[in-house]
């Protein structure tokens, strides 16, 4: 099969696209704009629901697109494209032109920009972290709060930037409740003098083993759940955490003095992603993700001929679901190809 | 804590704050519990800055404390504020200045109401000209008075006779800023440095040498509220407010409390004294109770203003301990005569005197 193909975002979704495609004996331009291919992958300790390692992925990843009919153009930023005739042709900001017979987008989420909750005082007060920020702290076998002590007292926060009218995302992140869960027992391991507590509205256990998972964080690793989001976060005299908030089973407010606080940051489509996408006149839906062309049938297209998606550019997913997507972007992408559209 | 977070948050609420001509409304009751405040903001601007301010006899109440106890209607309230809008018109101003914060949060709940319902202005153009014959236009700016004295925060620093340094130990005056809930909770973007971490107060604050002290129950009520105190069966719940933020505060030993609300600095000034009444308890150091002032006041000491000339004298809890940490010099005796040297009457139990 001829044909060439180019992917803006070299996450999990256009990495593994690209893999496919390759192999499939089509040629492949994977673009991405950080110095290294493998998005938010990178930045992971481990997975749910088996705590796979993210450094596993991520070789998996890089396995993908280790082809020789893959060119891979990193620390490239892409604003826009164009469509003359079949062809899309793709400048990047360094002034490389890319063209290919057919486009795939993939420009993956941004994490929710926590200090938009400003109540929750996240960049103000030292020990109020974000999940990936977590995460972070798990890769680097360093758990200690800025003062060099070991957090006994632990608060997650749910749906920070999800579910939230406030801050104009009105969806669920899907993934956010589960990686609480993950958290909470991996902080009960490591530190398991600890005593960690999880605010939720709902638990959305909605994956494949992820119930199981809720269920042996609370029978063996004894977490806390609470149903009830934090209304404020202040510090006492002596720099520890002070929130608030309301056990909605209990029915009453709740006042609780923590050593962290870790703020499960929602996903939000990409900045990148809306650029490009109201540069070339390609549709969103309400919840600023790229709008597939149909929900049942045709996911991975987009409202432009030969323009397509794959991954959490069009909604939260997993690396399960994403990857999935990929696939199934590749074989749009074939069909479409096959099809002779090309000339 | 990292101030840069805070710093991020402010430049997203900076709003427009005339520079000059404005027109003046002022509160119901703050001549009364504050009598200097007013007078001091219309001094500075007039005399120290040469800035215009005007006030036109015909102002009246905005009604808000009725509004808020269900006795005004919305309708009611909306066209008494369209009339103060047709005086600033006919009187030739466009920024206005409010000193009230309970006004300050009608006027901008009123605005607000009039841009996402249109028909609702429309409507109060009707009943305003049916009542009166007047018109009216929407202000070019909305500030309330501590917008204007946070404007113009490093000229009174750059003039400071007496900045919030202790001056027996050098170290900053620690102090608790307190905003009126209705400055900035209700439209977080009509506040300097919004709701949570507002700028308003504590950009005066560090503009003149103190510390801002941050402390669990800083965005507490202060036990104003008007349905815990208009309902007297409830002024139970009002005091229980204030209890809880001056007990959150005390372990930070606060120097001084400044508010920029009429309620805020009355309750937290009036509720101190009936808590060391009822209980024995009080929050500032060595048994002291914490002054609270409003920030014309807190300007008026730091340009050197005579304390008895802020009338300082007229708040529950004196402010004696705090001028002695700033160095002002006060004449005791003279403390409650008239200017023309009569003796007033002297109250009993003020604290901290």
């Amino acid at each position: 099969m001829t044909g060439s193909v180019a992917i803006i975002g070299g996450g999990t979704a256009g990495m593994e696209a690209a893999g496919q495609l390759a192999r499939a004996g089509l040629s492949v331009t994977l673009i991405e704009k950080e110095p290294e291919a493998g998005g938010h992958a990178r930045n992971w300790y481990h997975l749910f629901p088996d705590r796979r390692s993210g450094s596993e992925v991520l070789k998996y990843l890089n396995d993908q697109i280790d082809h020789e009919n893959i060119k891979l153009i990193t620390g490239s930023r892409i604003e826009n494209f164009q469509k003359k005739g079949n062809e899309f042709v793709i400048e990047t900001e360094n002034g490389q032109e890319v063209k290919a017979d057919a486009l795939l987008l993939t420009t993956g989420f941004d994490l929710f920009r926590s200090e938009r909750k400003e109540e929750y005082g996240y960049h103000i007060y030292d020990n109020v972290i974000t999940s990936a920020d977590l995460e972070d702290k798990f890769r680097n076998n360093d758990l200690r709060l800025l003062n060099g002590k070991i957090p006994e007292k632990i608060g997650l926060l749910h749906c920070v930037g999800s579910r939230d009218e406030k801050s104009g995302n009105v969806y669920c992140s899907k993934l956010c409740c589960v990686t609480a869960v993950k958290q909470a027992m991996e902080l009960r391991e490591k530190l398991p003098g600890s005593r960690v507590y999880s605010f939720y509205m709902d638990m959305r256990m909605g994956g494949a083993l992820y119930e199981e998972l809720y269920r042996e964080a609370q029978e063996k690793y004894g977490v806390n759940f609470i149903r009830g989001k934090i209304s404020e976060v202040s510090v006492n005299i002596d720099n520890r955490l002070v929130i608030k908030a309301e056990d909605t089973l209990v029915g009453r407010p709740l006042r609780m003095e923590l050593d962290m606080l870790v703020l499960m940051a929602g996903m939000e489509m990409s900045q990148a992603g809306i650029r490009i996408a109201d540069s070339a006149g390609l549709t969103r839906g309400e919840n600023r993700f790229f709008a597939p062309a149909d929900h049942h049938f045709g996911s991975n297209r987009s409202n432009l001929k030969g323009v397509f998606f794959a991954g959490t550019c069009t909604a939260p997913m997993n690396i399960t679901e994403t990857i999935s997507h990929a696939r199934s972007a590749a074989a749009d992408i074939i069909k479409y190809l096959g099809n002779g559209r090309k000339r | 804590m990292k101030n840069e977070g805070k710093k991020r948050i402010w430049t997203e609420y900076q709003k427009e704050i005339a520079d000059d001509h404005f027109f003046y409304v002022r509160s119901c009751i703050r001549k009364s519990f504050f009598p200097a405040s007013e007078q001091f903001f219309l001094d500075f601007l007039r005399k120290d800055l040469g800035k215009d301010v005007y006030e036109n006899p015909s102002h009246t109440t905005c009604t808000g404390i009725g509004y808020h106890s269900d006795v005004v209607p919305f309708q009611t309230i909306m066209t008494v504020i369209a009339r103060h809008y047709a005086l600033m018109k006919e009187s030739g101003y466009r920024n206005i200045a409010i000193s009230c914060v309970t006004s300050f949060g009608i006027y901008t709940e009123i605005l607000e109401t009039w841009k996402h319902f249109p028909e609702e202005l429309e409507k109060t153009r009707e009943y305003l000209y049916k009542a009166t014959g007047r018109e009216f236009d929407i202000p070019e700016t909305i500030a309330h008075t501590s917008d204007i004295i946070y404007k113009f925060r490093n000229e009174i620093a750059a003039k400071a006779k007496f900045p919030l340094i202790n001056r027996q130990t050098g170290e900053p005056l620690k102090v608790v800023e307190h905003i009126g809930c209705h400055y900035a909770k209700i439209f977080p973007k009509y506040g300097v440095g919004g709701a949570e971490f507002p700028h308003v107060l504590s950009g005066m604050i560090e503009a003149w040498g103190g510390e801002v002290v941050d402390y669990p129950e800083r965005r507490h009520c202060c036990g104003f509220g008007f349905r815990q105190y208009l309902v007297q069966a409830n002024r139970g719940y009002s005091l229980a407010n204030t209890t809880k933020k001056f007990s959150s505060m005390k372990p930070f030993k606060p120097d001084l409390v400044l508010t920029n609300c009429p309620g805020c600095t009355m309750f937290m000034d009036k509720w101190q004294y009936t808590i060391k009444e009822m209980e024995g308890t009080t929050y500032g150091a060595d048994g002291e109770s914490i002054p609270v002032l409003t920030y014309e006041e807190l300007a008026g000491l730091v340009l050197g203003r005579d304390p008895w000339d802020m009338g300082l004298q007229y708040h529950m809890v004196q402010s004696e301990p705090l001028l002695r940490k700033m160095g002002i010099e006060y004449d005791t005796e003279g403390k409650f005569r008239t200017k023309d040297g009569r003796q007033m009457p002297i109250p009993h139990d003020l604290s901290n005197s």
